[in-house]
């Protein structure tokens, strides 16, 4: 079976899906990942959907349960290179990638990951900064 | 079924049977759409509207085959594409229809969420003998 293969860059698991995802390799990638985070002590995930021409419910919840085992694994995940299309798409849907950050493209997601490690490391127990209105 | 007399071209068939067909569905649909002039949102909205239920078919109906076709009607193209199974049906369509509401572990947006995503939208089940959805998505 096809495997979307994992790249290590430093502290981040960098992954380029470029296939039409099936969904069988789409649960493969979220084992294969929380994985390849334990054995590496990865800090953060980069994935890039630039190549998706879609993206459906099932590839939006295998998405954002990605984000939640990192989470979980403390490493942040960002989602880079989402289609104009695939957006519009996506939020007309209905689905809210619930737990994902996104970034426009590869060079800023990988300079969110850092930002968000180096806020992590200051601050190991603080919860995140965030305004009282509306609560 | 039909309001308007609609010009058919050929009704491409396909399976399905796992989840290397559902692929293939959204690779034709993609092309339905291209060849129907559709814009790349449209195309979009269509070929991931295709997703999602030829995934209901696969993983509600049991499997099933999917039609795809362009038609031309009072000068508009489009595509149109149907979605059988012989599976267990729906008991209620309106139930199922709701965003949220899941058999499964899913979201429950897959049929409504693909309603949303394109302009015409029927169903038709009888439960114990199958489900039929065909969907239409017209270039503007």
């Amino acid at each position: 079976m096809d495997r979307i293969p994992i790249l290590k860059i430093g502290d981040t698991l960098v992954v380029t899906i470029q296939t039409d995802l099936q969904d069988q390799i789409a649960v493969s990638l979220q084992e294969d990942l929380s994985e390849r985070i334990v054995e590496t002590g990865a800090r953060g995930v980069l994935i890039d959907i630039t190549a998706l021409e879609i993206v459906d419910t099932f590839i939006g919840r295998m998405l954002s349960t990605i984000a939640s085992i990192s989470r979980v694994l403390d490493a942040d995940t960002v989602v880079v290179g989402m289609r104009p299309a695939v957006a519009i798409t996506l939020v007309e849907l209905g689905l809210s990638l619930k737990g994902i950050r996104t970034a426009l493209d590869a060079e800023k997601g990988m300079a969110l990951l850092s930002r968000l490690s180096t806020a992590d490391d200051d601050q190991p127990d603080a919860p995140p900064a965030r305004s009282a209105i509306g609560e | 079924m039909s309001l308007t007399r609609e010009e058919l071209t050929a009704v491409e068939e396909l399976p399905i049977k796992g989840d290397a067909d559902v692929v293939r569905v959204r690779q034709s649909m993609r092309s339905a759409a291209i060849s129907a002039a559709l814009s790349l949102v449209d195309q979009t909205k269509a070929v991931t509207a295709a997703s999602e239920l030829a995934r209901n078919t696969l993983i509600h109906g049991g499997g099933g085959v999917a039609q795809i076709e362009t038609v031309s009607a009072q000068g508009r193209r489009g595509v149109r594409a149907a979605f059988v199974d012989q599976g267990p049906g729906i008991a209620d369509i309106d139930l199922a229809l709701t965003d949220g509401f899941t058999t499964g572990t899913g979201l429950g947006l897959g049929l409504s969420g693909s309603r949303r995503l394109v302009d015409g939208f029927e169903i038709e089940s009888v439960p114990g003998e199958g489900t039929r959805v065909v969907i239409h998505k017209w270039a503007r």
